[in-house]
């Protein structure tokens, strides 16, 4: 994910996506605001829109697809409208935000990396978001949550899904 | 009209600043009270988050922690002329937490509106800038040497070394590349810096910039970091359009152009060399050094790679000199550090002071002990890659030399304590494994390669013999070989210390 609070992804269209890419390519080691655009708009990076980076950077699609692969960010394919991201590094560890995470995990019946059942949330870890002194913490579609406890997750979750 | 100040730093949106941002402007219109909300960065008290503020004629009188729903109690104690109130904790430059510090990295941050350029001007921004323009570039580069400032991201290397060896490269075009990919679990000054103060980040990669006659600078944020970098982009777009940055740079005749870069979520890219393949748009891999990126960087021109904290310290070096900065501080270590103190703490939060504190008094006077009331057992210093320091080591003076003697960190980042090794013993076995450093070596001993039952000893031997110029077909140098060929070759080599130092 890009962090950003995520708008409705549009479906995959060629024409837009070579739009993005044209918007980028005049950088200097244009592949990353180009990889970034392109899940902005469409949410993930597919296979097609791999091609068209390949063609446009003059690449192979091998060699771009070892760059899309390399970042936890770019997603191959799309997920739910809503992402909850929960830090699992040190300092919320300090702070029990492991046990933290099994319970949110245990109450939503997914995995890391899941989708919920109705495709709404889907939970990623992620390691480190610099609210250190306020652990547990994690993003809420991009949003920043801090002082985590089950039941300020499970509200703004509410909130999230009421919105 | 009032100007009452609530932070906008995202670990004060995690506590909800927000909402308190909201209600406070719905209670004054409730009440007809003439109200002004600037949002500004953190004092970096997170304990107090979300601290507000209100300008009084005493000066700022701060609230902290205040939720949305004490805003209307506020109001009725009179928060527009700093009434009494239990969340009142007086002017925030005289509690304890901030009036013992040292602030000069982060004399702005928490006090003013992030992206205001007269805000910015008032408490002393382009000073640096203005300065630096008069002086010249190799005097820019002199200056800072002199201040003694080094590398705040963990290795302390002396950044006047790093800048003038990337100025004394021919090339036809040079960068600076600011690290910015601060991924160690406890650290959030970069954060705030971006969040609370981006100009200052800009002005101190603008000097640098003319300083080693650079033109184009990359700032390179990890993508957890979404707020900074929606801060920073404004920060770069508002300096552009007054002349700050671009093409002769206030009339200098200076030309500085900086971009930032969002990361994808790779760790690793907080390693400078990786950094650079990321920002080449490849997999961020770990280069081979050398070159070093000060010699061959990004798109193989000559480089200068800083941390966040190491640019933003220049301004200040610039604007009150380098003997100014260089009187603070302890040995080796001048100026100040901005301490990051986090976890199961009493007072997390941003302390900026000279180095020469010790641990104990960091982690007991200023952090007060862990915020769960239980004895402090261990302290991880420098994040995942420092050291666990016990109570027995909290003596320990903070400042490079010292805490590097007890394997921890000042800072973040020291990819050199891991070696990778796979070693053939006698016996046949294999062991696979990082090599963290010399005590584990103790606890984990190691065959010795010279014994002549190891796999590989006779090329070894030879290779010793010729002063490293053999080795067996198709097998890559190890370290021990390369050092012995640089040796052949009159080349001094590097002792342990400066092994993998980030030049």
């Amino acid at each position: 994910m890009d962090g950003e609070s995520m708008p409705e992804a549009s479906a995959w269209n060629a024409e837009r996506a070579g739009e993005i890419i044209a918007e980028h390519a005049g950088l200097e080691g244009p592949m990353l605001p180009i990889l970034h655009g392109l899940q902005e708009e469409f949410g993930c990076v597919s296979d097609a829109a791999v091609r068209l980076i390949a063609e446009a950077l003059n690449l192979t699609r091998a060699e771009v697809h070892g760059v899309v692969t390399f970042y936890h960010d770019f997603r191959r394919e799309p997920c739910g409208p809503h992402v909850l991201q929960l830090c699992r590094a040190e300092a919320c560890q300090s702070m029990g935000s492991e046990d933290l995470a099994a319970a949110v995990l245990a109450k939503l019946g997914v995995g890391w990396h899941g989708t919920t059942r109705d495709g709404e949330l889907t939970v990623e870890p992620v390691y480190c978001l610099g609210l250190c002194a306020t652990s547990p913490s994690a993003l809420l579609d991009g949003e920043p949550l801090g002082r985590l406890n089950l039941d300020k997750i499970t509200e703004a979750l509410e909130e999230a899904r009421a919105a | 009209m009032t100007l009452i100040f609530v932070p906008k730093d995202a670990a004060a949106l995690a506590v909800g600043a927000n909402k308190v941002a909201a209600r406070i402007a719905a209670e004054a219109r409730v009440r007809a009270l003439p109200v002004e909300i600037v949002r500004t960065g953190s004092r970096g008290m997170f304990f107090l988050e979300p601290l507000i503020e209100v300008e009084t004629a005493h000066g700022r009188v701060g609230y902290g922690p205040v939720s949305a729903s004490d805003i209307a109690s506020l109001f009725d104690a009179g928060l527009l002329t700093g009434g009494a109130h239990a969340l009142r904790i007086g002017k925030p430059e005289d509690h304890p937490f901030l009036s013992g510090q040292t602030r000069l990295t982060f004399a702005r941050c928490g006090i003013v509106d992030p992206l205001s350029l007269a805000d910015y001007a008032a408490y002393d921004g382009w000073k640096g800038l203005a300065r630096a323009i008069v002086i010249g570039p190799s005097a820019i580069v002199a200056e800072v040497a002199k201040s003694g400032l080094r590398g705040r991201g963990g290795a302390g290397f002396p950044t006047g070394i790093k800048w003038k060896t990337v100025a004394d490269t021919q090339a036809d075009r040079r960068y600076v590349a600011c690290n910015a990919d601060e991924g160690d679990s406890g650290t959030f000054a970069d954060r705030m810096i971006m969040e609370g103060d981006p100009f200052a980040l800009i002005e101190g990669m603008t000097i640098c910039g003319i300083g080693v006659g650079a033109t184009k600078g990359y700032v390179y944020c990890r993508s957890e970091y979404p707020h900074a970098g929606k801060t920073f982009s404004e920060a770069l777009r508002i300096a552009r359009e007054a002349g700050y940055l671009g093409p002769n740079i206030q009339g200098s005749g200076f030309t500085f152009e900086l971009e930032l870069r969002m990361g994808a979520g790779a760790y690793i890219c907080g390693e400078e060399t990786s950094m650079l393949e990321s920002l080449e748009g490849k997999r961020g891999i770990v280069r081979a050094k050398p070159p070093l990126p000060a010699h061959k960087g990004l798109f193989a021109r000559p480089t200068v790679v800083n941390n966040v904290l190491s640019l933003v310290a220049v301004p200040t070096v610039l604007d009150r000199g380098a003997d100014f900065y260089a009187g603070f501080g302890f040995g080796r270590s001048r100026g100040t550090m901005p301490i990051q103190i986090a976890g199961n703490v009493r007072y997390g939060g941003l302390y900026e002071t000279a180095f020469g504190l010790t641990l104990g008094e960091i982690v007991d006077s200023i952090g007060g002990g862990t915020s769960s009331g239980r004895p402090v057992r261990a302290v991880q210093c420098g994040g995942p890659l420092g050291a666990y320091f016990p109570r027995s080591l909290f003596h320990t003076p903070y400042d490079y030399e010292a805490f590097s003697a007890c394997d921890g960190l000042v800072g973040h980042w020291r990819p050199r304590r891991f070696r990778r090794y796979r070693r053939h013993g006698p016996d046949g076995a294999v062991r696979d494994g990082i090599l963290r450093d010399r005590k584990l070596r103790q606890v984990h001993p190691l065959p010795d390669r010279r014994d002549p039952r190891c796999r590989g000893h006779r090329s070894r031997a030879r290779g010793r013999e010729t002063g490293g110029e053999y080795r067996a077909p198709g097998r890559p140098l190890q370290y021990d070989e390369i050092r012995v060929t640089l040796r052949a070759r009159g080349v001094r080599a590097l002792s342990r210390d400066e092994r993998g130092s980030p030049l």
